[in-house]
C-alpha cells in the first residue's frame, strides 16, 4: 500500500471524475484538478466564492462548483479551460445543485425549495418544476439516465412525478399513500421506484416505472419506523434498517420479507467472526521519547491491529438521550457490496461495530469492532472490499480475505473523516478536515491480506 | 387344716393375682393417659396448623385479586394511552396540515416576489453553448415526443418482466428435474423390497407395484411434464408425495423391526451379524492399533539410523557433498578451457596458412615489381653512368628483393614473437644512403612490426607505418598507426591490415614514373 503526499482540501470535497482519471478537490474557493494517478495538478480555477458543493458531470467533462452563499453556480471545462459558465439565482437563493444524467442540464433548488430550475448548457431555455419536496432524498435519477423521480408536496398530500431526461416532459404524476414521504430511490434496473415515509410511521411503498402501486410494506406500527434504505445491485433485495436496530430485506418477486438481521449488543453466534481492534503496545524504546499527544479521542500515534475475539463477545454500547429527537439508535448505514454478495450495515446504538452479513446465506459472517466511532464506510465499486474509517489516522479495509488497519504516514495526526474510491478500487482518497492524501493498493496486496495481520505501509 | 392351707394359698394366688392385674391395669392406665395427651396436644398444633394455612391462602387470595385488579388497570391504562396517542396524532397530523398551508402561503407569496423582482438579474452567462451530450439536436415537444416517451417506458418495463420470467422459468425447470429424479429414485429405493419374503412388506409392495406400472404409463409422457399447465404441476406433486408416504413408512417400519430386535433379540441372524460386525470391527480396531505402533517404531528406528549415522563415512561423504560443487565448477571451466584450446589451435592454423599465403603473394609480388624494375633499368641504362649505380643498386635491389621485400613491403608476419625490426631500419638506412634523389624506393619505408602470439589468449598486433625519409616529392609522410588488441578473432583484422598496406604500396608505386 502506498501513500501519497498530503494536500490542502476544504469542507471534504475531493471527488474522483467519473472515468476515473482526474481529481477534483477544493481549497476554498480554489478548485484543483489533477491527475488521479500522479497528483499532478492539471487545472487549476478559481471561483468568486467559498465552494460548498462540488460535483463533476457524467461524461467527466465539466465540472460544477456551487456557492450556497452567493446563490451562484460556476461550470468548469476540462476541455477548454478558458470556457466559463456561471449561473446566478439571484434573489431566489440556492440551497441544492446537482448535474443531470446526461451532464449539460443543470438542476438548482432555490432557497425554501420554492423551485427547481433546470438550467441547459446546451440551449438557451429555462425549465421550472414546481413544489418539489424539502425531504432527505426528493430527487434521484435511474442508473442508465433516462428518468427522474421528484417528489411534490401540494395542498399538504405527497406526490411523485417522473420526468423523460432527454427533454424534460413529464411522463407520470402520482399521489403516494405516505403521511410524510422522507425518500424516494430508483431500483438499479430502472422499473421500480422506493419511497418510504418518515421516521413516525414505517411505510415503504414500492411503485413500478409507469406508476402502478406493486406493493406496500409495514413492519410495525407506532414506534420509529425507517431509518435507512438500500437496494441492492442486481435490484434484487431492498434492505431497510429501521429504528429497532434491525435490517429487513425485500424481496424482488413478492416484495415480501425474508429475513430480518438483528443487531445485539452481545455477539454469541460460534460462526461469526469478531474482529476486535486493539492498540499495538509500542517497543521498550519509545519509552525514552516524550510521550505522544494523547488526543481527546482517537489515537495519534499508536498503531493497531485486528485481534479475533472468542464468544461471546459484547460490544461497546451508547445510550442515547431519551427526550430528542433523531435518537441515535437505528440502522443508521446500510451498503451493498457491488457484485451483491456482502451487506454492511451499523447500528447506531453501537457505534464503534460494523456488522458485515453474507446475503447468499442470509446470515452474518462478521463484525468489526473498532476503538473510536465508525465514521464512514465505503464498498470498493469494483471488488468487495470495504473501507471503514474512524476519525483516527488509521483506514481500515476488509475482504472476504480478513481485515487490516493501516496507518496513515506523515508527520502528526491525519483524521480521516470521510473517504471515496476511485472508479477502479485501485485507489482510495483519504479526507481529514484540512487536507487529503490518496492511498494506492497495489493488487498484490489485496491477496495477500491475512487474518488480523497488520498492514505495512510503506 | 389342709382346706384352710389350699384356701389360703387359693387366696394368696388369687391376691397376688389381682395385685398383678392391678399393676396391669395401673400401668395400662398410665400409657392411655399418655396417649391421650399427647393426642390432644396433635390435635391442637393441627387445628393450629389450619389455621395458620387458612389465614395465608386468605392471604394469597387477596393478593391474587389484587394483581388481577392491577393487571385489568394496567390494561386500561395501555388503551387509554394508545386512545391518547391516536387522538394525538390526529390532532398533531391536523395542526401540521394547518402549518402547512399556512407555509404554501408564504412560498407562494415569495414566488411571486421573486418572479417579479426581474432586476435582480436571474440569468446565466455563458462563454458558448455547448454541444449535447449525444451530438444529436434537441427536439419540440409534441404529441408524438409524448406517445415516444410512453413507448419507451412501456418497452422498458416489458423487457424487465420478460428477464424476470425467463430466470423464473428456468427456476421451475430445474426444480421439476430435481422433482423427477427424486422420484425415480424414491421408486428405485422401494422396488427392491418385493423380493425380500417379509410379510410386512405385502402392502407396501402392493402399492408400488401399483406405483411402477403407473409410472410407467407417466414416464412415457414425459415430455409433457415440460410444460406448465395445472394438471401436470398436480400430478407431478401427487405422485411424489405418494412416493414420500411410501418411503416414510418403509422407514418407520425398518425402525419398529430394530426396535423389536433390541427388545426381544430372537431373530438369531440379526443378533449374529451384530455380534460379527462388533467382533469385525474389534479386530479392525487391533489391526489399527499394531500398525500404529510399528509406524512408531520404524520411526523410531529411522531417527536413531539417522542420529548415530555420523561416523567417518557420513562425515567423508558430507565432505564431499561439499566439495561436489566446486567439483562441478571446475570440471566446467576445465570443458571451457579445453575448448578455447581448440579454438586457439584452429586460429593458429590459419594464421600460419594466411602467413604461407601472405609469402606466396610476396613472393610473386616481388617478382613482378623485380620484372618491372628490369625493365626501368632497361629503359633508363641509355641515359647516365650514374644510372650505372642504380643499375648495381638496382641489381643489388632486385638481387636483395627477396631478402628485403620483408621490409620494403613491410610486411613481417612471423610466428615467432621477434619479428626482424632490426633488420628492416638496416635495409632502409642503406636504402636511403645509396638512393638520395630516387624517389621511388625511398618514398616510404615502412617498417612494420606484427608481433603475434599465438600461445596466449591475447593478440597484440602492432602495426606501425612509419616514414623514414622526406617526401622528395612532396607526398606526405603517413604515420600510421594500427595497434591492435583483440582476440582470436584478430587474424581477419590483421591480414586487411597488410593487405591495406600492400593497397597503398600498390597505389604508390602506380604514382611512380
Amino acid at each position: 500500500m502506498n501513500f501519497s503526499e498530503v494536500f490542502k482540501l476544504s469542507s471534504l470535497l475531493c471527488k474522483f471524475s467519473p472515468d476515473g482519471k482526474y481529481l477534483a478537490s477544493c481549497i476554498q474557493y480554489r478548485l484543483v484538478v489533477r491527475d488521479a494517478n500522479t497528483l499532478q495538478i492539471l487545472q487549476l480555477y478559481t471561483c468568486l466564492d467559498q465552494i460548498q458543493h462540488l460535483e463533476w458531470s457524467a461524461d467527466s467533462l465539466f465540472i460544477l462548483c456551487a456557492l450556497y452563499k452567493r446563490g451562484l453556480v460556476q461550470v468548469w471545462s476540462l476541455e477548454q479551460p478558458e470556457w466559463h459558465c456561471k449561473i446566478d439565482e439571484g434573489s431566489a437563493g440556492l440551497v441544492a445543485s446537482c448535474w443531470s444524467p446526461d451532464g449539460r442540464h443543470i438542476l438548482n433548488t432555490t432557497e425554501f425549495h420554492l423551485r427547481i430550475t433546470v438550467w441547459s448548457l446546451c440551449t438557451k431555455s429555462v425549465s421550472y418544476i414546481k413544489y418539489p419536496k424539502a425531504c432527505q432524498q426528493g430527487i434521484t435519477f435511474t442508473r442508465d439516465g433516462r428518468y427522474l423521480a421528484l417528489a411534490e408536496r401540494r395542498d399538504c398530500r405527497d406526490y411523485v412525478s417522473i420526468f423523460v431526461c432527454s427533454d424534460w416532459q413529464l411522463l407520470r404524476h402520482f399521489d403516494t399513500d405516505t403521511q410524510d414521504l422522507a425518500g424516494i430511490e430508483w431500483a438499479p434496473n430502472g422499473c421500480v421506484l422506493a419511497v418510504w415515509d418518515s421516521c413516525l410511521e414505517y411505510k415503504v411503498l414500492l411503485y413500478s416505472l409507469d406508476g402502478r402501486l406493486l406493493s406496500a410494506f409495514c413492519a410495525y406500527e407506532w414506534s420509529l419506523g425507517i431509518k435507512s434504505v438500500a437496494w441492492s445491485p442486481s435490484s434484487q433485495f431492498l434492505a431497510i434498517g429501521s429504528y429497532d436496530g434491525k435490517v429487513r430485506i425485500l424481496n424482488h418477486v413478492t416484495w415480501k420479507m425474508i429475513t430480518e438481521f438483528g443487531h445485539p449488543a452481545t455477539v454469541n453466534n460460534p460462526k461469526i467472526v469478531v474482529y476486535k481492534e486493539a492498540e499495538k503496545s509500542p517497543p521498550l524504546g519509545h519509552l525514552a521519547c516524550p510521550p505522544p499527544r494523547v488526543a481527546a479521542g482517537p489515537l495519534t500515534s499508536s498503531e493497531s491491529k485486528y485481534e479475533i475475539a472468542s464468544m461471546p463477545v459484547s460490544l461497546q454500547t451508547l445510550k442515547p438521550a431519551a427526550d430528542r429527537a433523531n435518537p441515535r439508535i437505528g440502522i443508521g448505514a446500510l451498503a451493498f457490496s457491488p457484485d451483491n454478495y456482502f451487506l454492511a450495515t451499523r447500528n447506531d446504538s453501537v457505534p464503534n461495530a460494523v456488522w458485515i452479513w453474507d446475503i447468499r446465506k442470509l446470515r452474518p459472517l462478521a463484525v468489526l469492532e473498532q476503538l473510536c466511532t465508525v465514521r464512514a464506510f465505503q464498498w470498493g465499486p469494483q471488488q468487495p472490499r470495504l473501507a471503514i474509517c474512524t476519525g483516527g489516522s488509521k483506514v481500515y479495509l476488509w475482504s472476504p480475505a480478513g481485515c487490516v488497519s493501516v496507518q496513515v504516514p506523515g508527520e502528526g495526526d491525519f483524521q480521516v473523516l470521510s473517504l471515496c474510491w476511485h472508479p477502479s478500487g485501485d485507489s482510495l482518497a483519504l479526507l481529514s478536515k484540512d487536507h487529503f492524501c490518496l492511498c494506492f493498493l497495489e493488487m498484490e496486496e489485496g491477496m495477500r491480506m491475512a487474518f488480523g495481520q497488520r498492514g505495512d505501509c510503506t | 387344716m389342709n382346706e384352710l392351707l389350699v384356701l389360703q394359698r387359693k387366696n394368696l394366688l388369687a391376691q397376688e393375682n389381682v395385685e398383678t392385674q392391678n399393676l396391669k391395669l395401673g400401668s395400662d392406665m398410665d400409657h392411655l393417659q399418655n396417649c391421650y395427651a399427647k393426642l390432644k396436644e396433635q390435635l391442637e398444633t393441627s387445628r393450629r396448623e389450619m389455621i395458620g394455612l387458612q389465614e395465608r391462602d386468605r392471604q394469597l387470595q387477596c393478593k391474587n385479586r389484587n394483581l388481577h385488579q392491577l393487571l385489568k388497570n394496567e390494561k386500561d391504562e395501555v388503551q387509554k394511552l394508545q386512545n391518547i396517542i391516536a387522538s394525538r396524532a390526529t390532532q398533531y397530523n391536523h395542526d401540521m396540515k394547518r402549518k402547512e398551508r399556512e407555509y404554501n402561503k408564504l412560498k407562494e407569496r415569495l414566488h411571486q416576489l421573486v418572479m417579479n423582482k426581474k432586476d435582480k438579474k436571474i440569468a446565466m452567462e455563458v462563454l458558448n453553448y455547448v454541444g449535447r451530450a449525444d451530438g444529436k439536436r434537441g427536439s419540440w415537444r409534441t404529441g408524438k415526443t409524448e406517445a415516444r416517451n410512453e413507448d419507451e417506458m412501456y418497452k422498458i418495463l416489458l423487457n424487465d418482466y420478460e428477464y424476470r420470467q425467463k430466470q423464473i422459468l428456468m427456476e421451475n425447470a430445474e426444480l421439476k428435474k430435481v422433482l423427477q429424479q427424486m422420484k425415480k429414485e424414491m421408486i428405485s429405493l422401494l422396488s427392491p423390497q418385493k423380493q425380500k419374503p417379509r410379510e410386512r412388506a405385502d402392502d407396501s409392495t402392493g402399492t408400488v407395484i401399483s406405483d411402477i406400472e403407473e409410472d410407467a404409463g407417466e414416464l412415457s409422457r414425459e415430455s409433457i411434464w415440460d410444460l406448465s399447465c395445472e394438471t401436470v404441476r398436480e400430478q407431478l406433486t401427487n405422485s411424489i408425495r405418494k412416493q414420500w408416504r411410501i418411503l416414510k413408512s418403509h422407514v418407520e417400519k425398518l425402525d419398529n423391526q430394530v426396535s423389536k430386535v433390541h427388545l426381544e433379540g430372537f431373530n438369531d441372524e440379526d443378533v449374529i451379524s451384530r455380534q460379527d460386525h462388533e467382533q469385525e470391527t474389534e479386530k479392525l480396531e487391533l489391526e489399527i492399533q499394531q500398525c500404529k505402533e510399528m509406524i512408531k517404531t520404524q520411526q523410531q528406528l529411522l531417527q536413531q539410523q539417522l542420529a548415530t549415522a555420523c561416523d567417518d563415512d557420513t562425515t567423508s561423504l558430507l565432505r564431499d557433498c561439499y566439495l561436489l560443487e566446486e567439483k562441478e565448477r571446475l570440471k566446467e571451466e576445465w570443458s571451457l578451457f579445453k575448448e578455447q584450446k581448440k579454438n586457439f589451435e584452429k586460429e593458429r592454423r590459419s594464421f600460419t596458412e594466411a602467413a604461407i599465403r601472405l609469402g606466396l603473394e610476396r613472393k610473386a609480388f616481388e617478382e613482378e615489381r623485380a620484372s618491372w624494375l628490369k625493365q626501368q633499368f632497361l629503359n633508363m641504362t641509355t641515359f647516365d653512368h650514374q644510372n650505372s649505380e642504380n643499375v648495381k643498386l638496382f641489381s643489388a635491389f632486385s638481387g636483395s628483393s627477396d631478402r628485403d621485400t620483408p621490409t620494403l613491403h613491410s610486411r613481417s608476419r612471423q610466428k615467432k614473437p621477434h619479428g626482424v625490426p632490426s633488420g628492416s631500419p638496416v635495409c632502409t638506412s642503406k636504402l636511403t644512403k645509396s638512393l638520395p634523389a630516387s624517389p621511388s624506393t625511398s618514398d616510404f619505408c615502412q617498417t612494420r612490426s606484427c608481433a603475434s602470439e599465438h600461445s596466449s589468449s591475447i593478440n597484440v598486433l602492432n602495426i606501425t607505418t612509419e616514414e623514414t625519409k622526406p617526401n622528395q616529392v612532396g607526398r606526405e609522410c603517413t604515420n600510421q598507426k594500427w595497434s591492435m588488441s583483440s582476440r582470436p578473432g584478430s587474424q581477419e583484422g590483421c591480414y586487411s591490415g597488410c593487405s591495406l598496406a600492400y593497397t597503398n604500396s600498390h597505389v604508390e608505386k602506380d604514382d611512380l614514373p
